[in-house]
């Protein structure tokens, strides 16, 4: 049972918590410029490492606020929790 | 009623002063307070306790502790039988009832032990084997498929409901220690006086472990007084918690530890209120591991006789219980350790015929036992053992030098291979284990979590280093929780330094015949197996374990996995690390479902969600229907209507006068801010930015992949103030999306949103006469020119300040949905009610209200199945050209598009008679031969009560421009129907809406 220190709540068992999948993955933003290859890869396409990976947890069950963990996913070690619009350390 | 001939006159933790009496299949005996029930057979001399999995060998007590292969009962009668209990684990009390298993009328002339006449037709692979040969799929083999299930097996459920309740609990703690034998004790006292918090778990009624049944003394003092004081010191301390008769069962991510007490199960039922088991689900900072080792068997022929048990648990029996499980006694051992079985032994008054041990050396023990003339045979061991149902009756004994065979009556074999550390719970803790080839045992390796082992789960079995690694643990443990240091001082022990351990995996052959060596007692796994595994090339322990079930039983091997992976690296003339072990996973013991489950039983299983008239739609006798966890009204049958006469009724009432329905569960959105307009913008398909006060809006959401999402009213109630609905399934969705776009995504974009799907009741009243019932109710102008179709307004409702009233329509009537908050819904429902009598209002549950949004021709869960796009849905029209929104560009990809597609449309069947089916695929030619096109389904069915015929929706590929009034087959090939159907408007109702709008 993982526990993931919420940065608005303090540390919480992952049943308070919903995965939101890859946070490496930057929005492609809603613009004409865009390209619809840009969507389909932010849509689809993702890594699946093995060790830290950077991802999106909402605190459903809590403040309701969404954060990014960085977790290993080898070990399920959380490394970092910050809110989702800030930066976690250095890029994944 | 028999006596306990095998107890002794003193001695031992049992209370003489308290007699129990039991009953052990058609007997009645008597064990004493302390017993367990494995221990009062013993007494009572009740050898036989149970027949082997498969070939249905006698077999008895094996052991004194949760490894028990054997000693397999039904404890209790009735609705309270559990089968499988161990009999080492069982506390015995006054009136228990236990039955031995897998067997015929009778234990002791159980008719399958002819199975054992067969064994060289039974072995491994045997049952697989059998998929494979000349006889498979036949009838005889199902036949007689049927009795060898019957045959092969354990206990049996009672297959009545549980009568007990379970419970279910969360603890943290700084430091957890699993294990109350002196390190687990010595490490909660050293990590408890630094000040952490700790929680002390131990699998017994009292804690002590070893110093229970060994006759050691600690500080001068019997080892037992050492435990009482030290554990009552441990409660007197705020900071420390000590589960009794507790199994930590699984080690989990992040230090978080399964266990489960056995609150009631020493009582004959649970007392008061109290759960049976409870299970406790532990989180702890540092994790020290005491749990100690497993006693490994001899692998000689026959050793599975009853009688022949494992040492330390006969010295068990003979110390803590005050029983001696036999008169004659051999002792059978590779390690130091036996030999103080045969001292309890004899010391006790049994003769000790004879000490063999597997070593040429001379034990550290030897002159102790030279000194009671107990006769030691070295570099020997047993080749074979005879007896009968009754147990053992002599052992044959050769030199492993060669030559020297002897025979030696007993009635008892204690025979020790070394012991195994108990690594379950750090190897499920993802730790790896290290072969240490100086002691020929595996060990603990690297941690991966906060743990530590200690003592002789680390593989350190002499007292004085429990003491030491305890101690030293607990304040490591403290200290890495950010607690003082200090290391409490380890008392003084007797104890003698040990010689060397020299396993000996596999006894040699006697020189006559090949008795079946026993590897596995609960599976009937014997070393011939392990071979013909081998042979056959199975050789990865994995392979062996599945090939022979080695280890797969309710003992999970605990007694033979290492016996068996050494006796397959013999085989394959590896080394044991080379061969390796197998995965331990949890639980480590069984738990029972009932355990797991917790108070989640029955009605606790879900959470009823009810809506604020929900005792009201009670009143009107409706019948209830589950929508996720929500409990909605399902449709309100008058005497001696069924399902289908109801909604035909409700909707027909509704459309010719006025109906009313409780849409609460729609989900609700509050949707305040400056820039709410265009955070709609962007998620929804449709314009926004002008959408004016005091107007409602359908609107619909697609996934990012460009998939119809969900779809609702959003309605603006002043300049940045909007409330939107959902469906009912995906409120909890669409709201996190909601947050993770403006969290994540947009977080520039000043908006707030709240669900308010609790706090709002939401009536819709429909229908021709629905404008004269709400007129009634609410203090706004509702005619048509001052609140037109899609107006949306605050009003006063039946004197209730603060409700909304919105003109929308599901049905395709003209309709109205009333906003309430929900403490005064029963009341506004209840005067809606009234004011509709006079135009026979009818309430109407889910089953009208899909059948009318069918008629309609609204798209609704079905539809919306994860693979339509708007467009698709017909709703092509909505999607803003002008605008980006969320899914749009995916939404026009070629796959999305084109003439292919499957698109929303009606069906009716062709003879307007005969009922469609949801979920029937669709086919172009009424006797094709398979594999024959689909071209579409059929997702929602109704009833059109205005033309009197059955109807249905779907999704067809071309859609209307290609199949329009033409006829097409329903094929339900299942259950051989085919329909043919015509393909029209999804609009069944008043196509140019001029109900809505009039």
């Amino acid at each position: 049972m993982i526990r993931i220190n919420c940065p608005w709540c303090g540390e919480r068992n992952m049943v308070e918590f919903t995965y939101g999948g890859d946070a490496n993955n930057v929005y492609p933003g809603l613009s004409e410029e865009t390209s619809e290859k840009q969507y389909f890869e932010y849509t689809y396409l993702r890594d699946n490492p093995c060790g830290p990976h950077l991802e999106y947890w909402h605190h459903v069950n809590g403040c309701r606020q969404w954060i990014k963990v960085k977790r290993d996913t080898l070990t399920h070690e959380v490394i970092a929790t910050v809110p989702a619009d800030k930066p976690v350390g250095e890029k994944e | 009623m028999a006596t306990q001939s095998n107890r002794l006159p003193g001695g031992g933790e049992i209370d003489r002063g308290k007699p129990l009496t039991f009953r052990f299949d058609d007997k009645t005996y008597t064990g004493f307070q302390g017993d367990t029930l494995a221990s009062a057979l013993l007494a009572n001399n009740v050898k036989l306790v149970g027949r082997s999995f498969k070939y249905h060998r006698p077999r008895g007590v094996f052991s004194a502790g949760p490894e028990e292969p054997n000693a397999l009962v039904h404890l209790r009668s009735g609705d309270r039988q559990e089968p499988n209990t161990r009999a080492t684990m069982i506390e015995l009390y006054d009136g228990l009832i236990a039955e031995s298993q897998n067997r015929g009328k009778s234990l002791r002339n159980d008719p399958q032990r002819i199975n054992n006449l067969f064994k060289a037709f039974l072995p491994a692979g045997f049952y697989y084997k059998t998929f494979m040969g000349p006889f498979r799929n036949t009838r005889l083999w199902m036949f007689i498929e049927g009795f060898i299930r019957k045959s092969a097996g354990m206990g049996a459920a009672s297959g009545l409901p549980d009568p007990d309740h379970y419970d279910q609990m969360s603890r943290h703690c700084e430091i957890l220690v699993i294990g109350g034998g002196p390190a687990g004790l010595m490490a909660a006292k050293s990590a408890a006086a630094n000040g952490a918090r700790v929680i002390l778990v131990d699998d017994r009624a009292d804690p002590g472990g070893q110093l229970r049944y060994e006759q050691y003394e600690i500080d001068g003092k019997k080892g037992l007084d050492w435990i009482n004081e030290t554990v009552a010191g441990l409660e007197a301390m705020d900071n420390v918690f000590i589960l009794r008769r507790t199994t930590a069962f699984g080690y989990y991510d992040h230090n978080f530890i399964g266990c489960v007490e056995r609150v009631c199960d020493h009582l004959p039922e649970p007392e008061g209120n109290k759960p049976r088991q409870r299970v406790w689900n532990l989180q702890a900072g540092h994790v020290v591991l005491a749990t100690g080792s497993h006693e490994q068997p001899m692998v000689f022929g026959n050793n599975d006789l009853p009688g022949i048990m494992l040492a330390g648990a006969v010295r068990t029996y003979v110390n803590q219980y005050g029983v001696v499980p036999g008169k004659r006694a051999v002792v059978f051992t590779s390690c130091d350790d036996a030999y103080r079985t045969a001292i309890a032994l004899h010391d006790a008054g049994t003769t000790v015929v004879a000490l063999v041990d597997t070593r040429k050396l001379d034990s550290s023990y030897a002159q102790q036992l030279l000194d009671r003339k107990i006769r030691i045979i070295n570099d020997s061991a047993i080749v074979s053992a005879q007896g009968n149902a009754d147990g053992v009756t002599s052992v044959e004994v050769h030199s492993l030098s060669g030559g020297g065979a002897q025979r030696l009556d007993c009635d008892l074999v204690a025979m020790s291979n070394g012991w195994a550390p108990a690594l379950h719970l750090f190897s499920q803790s993802g730790g790896k284990t290290a072969w240490d080839a100086d002691r020929n045992i595996f060990v603990p390796g690297d941690s991966k979590q906060a743990e530590c082992s200690v003592g002789a789960a680390n593989g350190n079995f002499s007292l004085k280093t429990c003491l030491e690694e305890g101690s030293a643990a607990g304040a490591m443990a403290a200290s890495s929780t950010g607690f003082n240091t200090a290391v409490q001082a380890v008392p003084a022990v007797s104890e003698i330094h040990e010689s060397a351990y020299e396993p000996l995996w596999e006894c040699p052959d006697p020189a006559k015949g090949h008795p079946k060596k026993f590897v596995d007692h609960q599976d009937d796994v014997a070393v011939s197996d392990i071979q013909l595994a081998y042979r056959e090339g199975y050789i990865s322990v994995e392979h062996l374990k599945r090939y022979t079930t080695l280890g797969m039983g309710t003992d999970q091997g605990k007694t033979s996995n290492v016996p068996g992976l050494a006796i397959m690296a013999e085989a394959r003339g590896c080394s044991i690390p080379e061969a390796g072990h197998t995965t331990f996973r949890p639980p480590y013991t069984p738990v029972s479902m009932g355990a797991l489950g917790g108070a989640e039983t029955g009605e606790h299983y879900m959470p009823i969600r009810r809506t604020a008239i929900d005792s009201w739609h009670e009143e009107q006798g409706c019948k209830w229907i589950d929508a996720g966890i929500w409990r909605r009204p399902r449709y309100y049958p008058q005497s001696g209507e069924t399902i289908r006469d109801a909604f035909i009724r409700e909707t027909g009432m509704t459309r010719g006068s006025v109906g009313m329905c409780d849409v609460t569960t729609l989900g609700k959105i509050d949707l305040q801010g400056p820039d709410t307009a265009e955070f709609l913008e962007r998620i929804y398909i449709n314009h926004w930015m002008k959408l004016p006060v005091g107007k409602a809006r359908y609107g619909m959401m697609l996934r990012e992949d460009g998939i119809a999402y969900d779809d609702g009213v959003t309605s603006r109630m002043s300049e940045n103030h909007f409330v939107m609905t959902t469906t009912t399934a995906n409120a909890v969705k669409v709201m996190a999306n909601l947050e993770f776009y403006l969290q994540v995504i947009w977080p520039e974009l000043r908006v707030q949103v709240t669900s308010v799907t609790e706090q709002w009741s939401a009536i819709a009243v429909a229908g021709p006469n629905s404008r004269k019932v709400i007129q009634k109710i609410v203090d706004i102008d509702v005619s048509n020119e001052a609140f037109p179709f899609m107006g949306a307004s605050g009003c006063v409702a039946a004197g209730i300040p603060g409700c909304r009233l919105f003109r929308i329509s599901f049905s395709g009537e003209l309709a109205f949905e009333i906003n309430v908050p929900c403490d005064y819904a029963r009341y506004v429902c209840e005067k809606i009610y009234e004011a509709g009598r006079e135009f026979d209002i009818v309430p109407y549950g889910t089953e009208t209200l899909g059948n009318m949004r069918i008629e309609k021709g609204h798209v609704a869960g079905p539809e919306l199945d994860g693979r339509t796009t708007a467009d698709d849905l017909g709703l092509g029209m909505m999607m803003s050209k002008k605008k980006e929104f969320v899914g749009k560009r995916l939404a026009y990809r070629d796959s999305m598009t084109g003439e292919n597609r499957k698109k929303f449309v009606g069906f009716v069947p062709a003879d307007g008679k005969t009922p469609l089916k949801a979920g029937a695929q669709i086919v172009v030619n009424e006797n094709a031969a398979p594999p024959v096109e689909m071209i579409g389904h059929v997702t929602s069915t109704g009833y059109c009560v205005e033309h009197d015929h059955p109807i249905g929706l779907g999704l067809i590929r071309g859609g209307l421009d290609a199949w329009k009034d033409r006829v097409v087959y329903m094929s339900y090939p299942l259950r051989n129907i085919i329909v043919p159907m015509k393909v029209v408007s999804p609009v069944f109702v008043d196509p140019e809406g001029e109900r809505l709008h009039g």
